[in-house]
């Protein structure tokens, strides 16, 4: 019991920090209407700098502003400078450009920092504290709760009762229409774009310092996880996205802690197999089908 | 082309095409030195592999960033039948080609199911898909190790030269000729795929769905069997490249290897099989000709270091942004083949993909007669 | 008609491409000629690919790009560095070394590829030090059957020591049982009685080491085990189900990086076991540099094992200087000191070559036993044993300090047994036959 309790802990943990990464990809499916493959790149060169900045500044908090910004700065770049000139017609030809930007950002990151893992420090503790001689969660992993929370409150502030996140969602859902009110689709696009950089640059902040290191490879699984978020909790939905992402941190945690490390990209599979077989649309999006 | 025999048309003609182009190939072999020809037997290879994908992406419209994955089956298929044969006694052309069948059916279920499971999802959902499918596998051959062993893969018997050409050619010579045969009759065969009915039915599906079901097309069969036919020719192609290397390991099939197989696909132009002999060419020379480059200039020992390896990943990565943004039609259309990609279209640049596609290009193609509608 | 002609277009583009590529190829490919023993009648009888008057080129397959590069792309530009001092000292009968490294980003495809590049392109004399169990296995075959000495592959497997099978591949690192049955070992000798239990790489890395446990332990003497695989990255799982089996002892089948995260997850969960781990996971400097500020305290009493010179040995000092002078003043770790190990090595059995070195006489100057090493105990090289180290010495961290304790344990014919260590002395500043 006691390690059923520390195991799914753990879990609730890393899965907050899925929860912010696929909220990032609910984002940019609500502003763009695609899936970007390339998430975890751009969210893995905003890092970098982070860390770049801290090692300047010696301030965890600097480097984090640096991150979100950077975040946002690459989101901006990428939408501008690549994605829109990208064919439109089908969505195949923007996940072929986003994975030909992972190649191109996984390998100059690899080639102006090298490979090796470079260790980042946690602003809090990361023991846990304890509850009845049961490790729960630590300070850190508190902190990353609290902020998944409070970005996806604040997020669902902007979209339902701001005037500009009436209109980046009127673009993504009738580009059209909103043209002809007078909305600029076009700075709306990118708009949708820069946040969504920003916020999963915060979620890969978040999950660095409790893994080895930062390397070009850190976020390959965690785009994964995070897809799978997105998948079981419905692309359209936020609070699928929170609520997912706890269920996928806790079925990880709960599959390596008793079957082995080995089976989890397994039980990944499995998940996401179920859920498009049983439940297509996600579990808790509005619409029937998936339709794109 | 229609020069030569201009009498010929249709399968015939293909066949024969086929043909000198394969006896073209193996009298290459002679000129080649022994590593040359291990490249191009992998080349080979992996032409089975993009061919398919390129079929798939191309034709059918379904993306799949999971054939690392179904070559890998195609690879342990042939290693553990080869194996088995090996224990039971069996030896030469006989093993080698029910070994090769064994993996080419080993891809296609795997390709079967994974069409299943895909046929009621588009895009980017059946991409994601086949992404946490070819992650899996190394899982796969970790968890039932006493099968697959794990890490460091299998190891197969070495198939020497037989004794009639002994006397005449190589060892990689002669592996280069098997390479070039399997992938003659399989790449003849996805040529006669894409030129026959069943191409036509798969643009059908690609371009619109609704309007191909009021066709009598039969949506969710064509799209399994488009994934089937991809992933046997993508198995025939790894258990080439077992055969070719005698050893099979869940490293040499990794998401990387599968996007590389997609930029091939999408370099050489989506659709296209010459297309995607282009793009087996490039991926197996392209880091070579990088590294050549890299190591003339002199570069100090730690950046030469961080070079190799991120190099050509970075020139692939743009490759295939710049291909799908200026040239969508890939390398094949610079031959005066179709200049715009499979799925272009006349109207905004409008991010709403919920509607369905308008059809391919505004050259007047066959689909127009089957199509009842006009566009 | 388009559609008709279409396939033959695209087959014809085919058709030309191969015939142009063919001649393009034909035209670039620089074979290497093969050194025939006919050419000249007063060179020595044998293969001598590779070894000119003035050079020997030797190659070898390493990870310096992808996941696996973290612990080990620093090996060869340490082996590169001695191979330069070697040859500022007149190389080896008056022969510079050339190294060719090759990346294969840890797959064993990729080794494939570069290890025919090296033999059948630029015509190496030798590969020594190809590293990675799964890699190097893929190219075992080809090496042996096209009669390319193997030497000294940088892994613990046991499969680099079969004679018969493989009589051109040697092993250098002490495998993982005998690495495993000597820490169980001295678990035994100097904590007995308490739990012993393993956390290991769910691979043969992982399962010998178990086995060399149950060798010096019995088959029921460990507790717990814990597998982890390399591409997930969080350990918390595992290292709560070995604290809840109540482990005294944790024994680590681990690289650097899991120990460090092993470690680091049990502090945080305030538990402390003795850990004790093979030489793949057990370098200090490497360990500090993960776990930071706290790394004194937590690696206090840290075991480990090892067969290289190690803190303030001469040949250590001497590392370091070469390190310095010849590797641009590189960090200097476990894998410095390794990496030049294997140089000197491979120095010692070219020198012992001859005059003229062939390939066949590499393999006879490698299994006559002359050899030395430089390492804790000389190596074991011979007619049936291709293996350089069947005894490690245990080594401990005291005070941010790691060095060999004394207790040395041997490991043959299936059972392990102290021995006395016999480090082989600095002799003629680190030159081989000088």
């Amino acid at each position: 019991m006691d390690r059923l309790l520390f195991l799914f802990a753990t879990g609730l943990a890393r899965g907050a920090v899925f929860a912010l990464f696929a909220l990032s990809l609910v984002l940019i499916w609500r502003a763009a209407r695609i899936i970007n493959f390339a998430q975890g790149a751009m969210a893995l060169v905003a890092t970098y700098l982070a860390f770049a900045v801290t090692g300047l500044t010696g301030s965890y908090a600097a480097g984090l502003a640096a991150g979100i910004l950077g975040g946002a700065a690459i989101g901006w770049a990428i939408e501008r400078g690549v994605m829109r000139h990208a064919p439109h017609s089908t969505p195949l030809a923007g996940v072929i450009v986003a994975i030909g930007l992972v190649m191109v950002l996984q390998s100059l990151l690899g080639i102006v920092f090298g490979p090796q893992y470079r260790p980042m420090a946690a602003p809090f503790d990361e023991t846990p504290i304890f509850l009845g001689g049961v490790p729960v969660l630590s300070p850190y992993d508190l902190f990353i709760l609290v902020v998944a929370l409070g970005v996806m409150g604040l997020l669902a502030v902007l979209f339902t009762r701001t005037s500009l996140g009436l209109q980046l969602r009127a673009s993504a859902f009738a580009p059209e229409v909103s043209r002809m009110l007078g909305v600029r689709v076009d700075r709306m696009v990118t708009i949708g774009w820069m946040l969504s950089a920003a916020v999963a640059a915060l979620a890969a902040l978040l999950l660095i310092p409790t893994e080895l290191g930062l390397n070009p490879h850190s976020t390959d699984m965690l785009f994964v996880y995070a897809f799978t978020v997105a998948v079981v909790g419905g692309l359209d939905s936020p609070v699928g996205a929170l609520v997912g992402g706890l269920t996928v941190g806790v079925v990880i945690s709960l599959v390596t802690g008793y079957l082995g490390s080995t089976v989890a990209p397994i039980g990944v599979l499995v998940l996401l197999v179920v859920v498009l077989l049983v439940r297509p649309g996600g579990v808790f999006s509005m619409r029937e089908a998936r339709t794109a | 082309m229609t020069r030569l025999f201009p009498r010929l048309a249709g399968t015939p003609r293909v066949l024969v095409v086929a043909g000198i182009l394969t006896l073209l190939a193996i009298g290459g072999t002679f000129l080649l030195d022994p590593y040359r020809n291990f490249q191009l037997a992998t080349a080979a290879a992996y032409f089975c592999a993009i061919g398919g994908l390129t079929l798939l992406v191309g034709l059918s419209g379904q993306l799949s960033l999971g054939h690392a994955a179904l070559m890998a089956a195609g690879g342990y298929g042939y290693a553990l039948t080869s194996i088995a044969l090996t224990g039971a006694g069996l030896a030469g052309a006989g093993r080698f080609v029910i070994a090769l069948v064994a993996g080419v059916v080993a891809a296609s279920v795997l390709g079967l199911l994974l069409g299943l499971a895909g046929a009621r999802l588009r895009g980017p959902y059946l991409a994601g898909l086949t992404l946490a499918f070819v992650i899996a596998l190394p899982a796969v051959t970790s968890v039932f190790s006493g099968v697959f062993r794990g890490d460091q893969g299998l190891q197969t018997a070495y198939e020497p030269v037989p004794e009639l050409l002994n006397r005449l050619i190589a060892l990689e010579q002669w592996q280069a000729w098997v390479a070039i045969g399997v992938t003659s009759v399989v790449t003849t065969a996805l040529a006669l795929v894409r030129r026959g009915a069943g191409g036509l039915r798969m643009r059908a599906v690609r371009d619109d769905e609704t309007a191909a079901r009021l066709n009598g097309v039969a949506v969710r069969r064509v799209k399994v069997t488009a994934f089937t036919v991809s992933a046997a020719a993508a198995g025939a192609g790894g258990a080439v490249l077992c055969f070719v290397t005698q050893s099979v390991s869940p490293g040499g099939y990794t998401l990387a290897f599968s996007l590389l197989l997609l930029v091939g696909a999408v370099v050489g132009g989506l659709g296209s099989l010459g297309g995607a002999a282009i793009g087996a060419a490039v991926i197996v020379l392209l880091p070579w000709v990088l590294s050549l480059l890299a190591g003339s200039l002199d570069l100090p020992a730690e950046l030469a270091q961080r070079l190799s390896g991120n190099l050509s990943v970075l020139v692939f990565g743009l490759l295939l942004i710049v291909v799908m943004l200026v040239r969508p039609g890939g390398l094949a259309g610079a031959f005066g083949g179709r200049r715009r990609g499979p799925w272009v279209r006349r109207s905004s640049t409008s991010p709403e993909p919920a509607e369905a596609p308008a059809p391919a290009s505004p050259s007047p193609s066959p689909q127009k007669q089957f199509l009842a509608q006009e566009r | 008609m388009s559609h008709q002609s279409s396939a033959s277009r695209s087959a014809r583009r085919f058709g030309v491409l191969l015939a142009a590529t063919a001649l393009v190829l034909t035209a670039c490919s620089t074979p290497s000629a093969p050194a025939d023993e006919d050419d000249d009648p007063a060179a020595a009888v044998g293969d001598s690919t590779g070894v000119t008057d003035t050079t020997v080129t030797i190659g070898t397959h390493t990870p310096l790009t992808g996941p696996a590069a973290a612990g080990y792309s620093s090996i060869s530009a340490a082996a590169t560095a001695y191979f330069a001092y070697l040859n500022a000292q007149g190389g080896v009968h008056g022969r510079e070394i050339e190294y060719i490294v090759k990346d294969d980003g840890y797959n064993p495809a990729n080794t494939q590829t570069v290890v025919r590049e090296l033999v059948q392109q630029d015509g190496v004399f030798a590969i020594v030090n190809g590293l990675g169990t799964a890699p190097h296995q893929a190219v075992l075959d080809f090496l042996n059957q096209n009669k390319v000495p193997d030497l000294f592959v940088a892994s613990g497997s046991t499969a680099w020591n079969q004679p018969d099978t493989y009589p051109y591949t040697f092993g250098f690192n002490a495998d993982y049982v005998v690495e495993a049955a000597a820490l169980a070992q001295y678990a035994n000798d100097e904590l007995p009685g308490k739990s012993v239990c393993m956390l290991g790489q769910d691979d043969d890395f992982g399962d010998d080491f178990l086995a060399g446990l149950e060798l010096a332990l019995g088959a029921d003497g460990v507790t717990a085990v814990e597998r982890y695989s390399v591409s997930n990255q969080d350990v918390t799982a595992q290292i709560g189900a070995l604290q809840a089996a109540g482990c005294e002892v944790v024994t680590l089948a681990t690289i650097n990086g899991f120990t460090a995260l092993a470690i680091g997850t049990a502090a945080q969960l305030g538990w402390f076991p003795q850990w004790m781990a093979s030489s793949s996971g057990a370098d200090y400097p490497t360990l500090a540099g993960y776990l930071g500020e706290a790394a004194p305290q937590l690696l206090q009493g840290f075991v480990g094992t090892n067969y290289s010179p190690m803190a303030d040995d001469d040949w250590v000092s001497l590392f370091r200087e070469i390190n310095d002078e010849y590797n641009d003043g590189a960090a200097f770790d476990g894998n410095t000191i390794y990496g030049m190990s294997v140089a000197y090595t491979f120095g010692q059995a070219l020198e012992a070559a001859g005059e003229n070195p062939t390939r066949e006489s590499l393999l006879e100057a490698v299994t006559s036993g002359a050899l030395t090493g430089n390492g804790i105990v000389p190596v074991a090289f011979g007619a049936d044993s291709h293996a350089a180290y069947l005894t490690v010495g245990i080594t401990r961290v005291d005070a941010g300090v790691q060095d060999y304790v004394g207790s040395t344990y041997q490991v043959k014919d299936g059972a392990v047994t102290a021995v006395e260590p016999q480090p082989v002395a600095l002799t003629a500043e680190g030159v081989p036959g000088a």
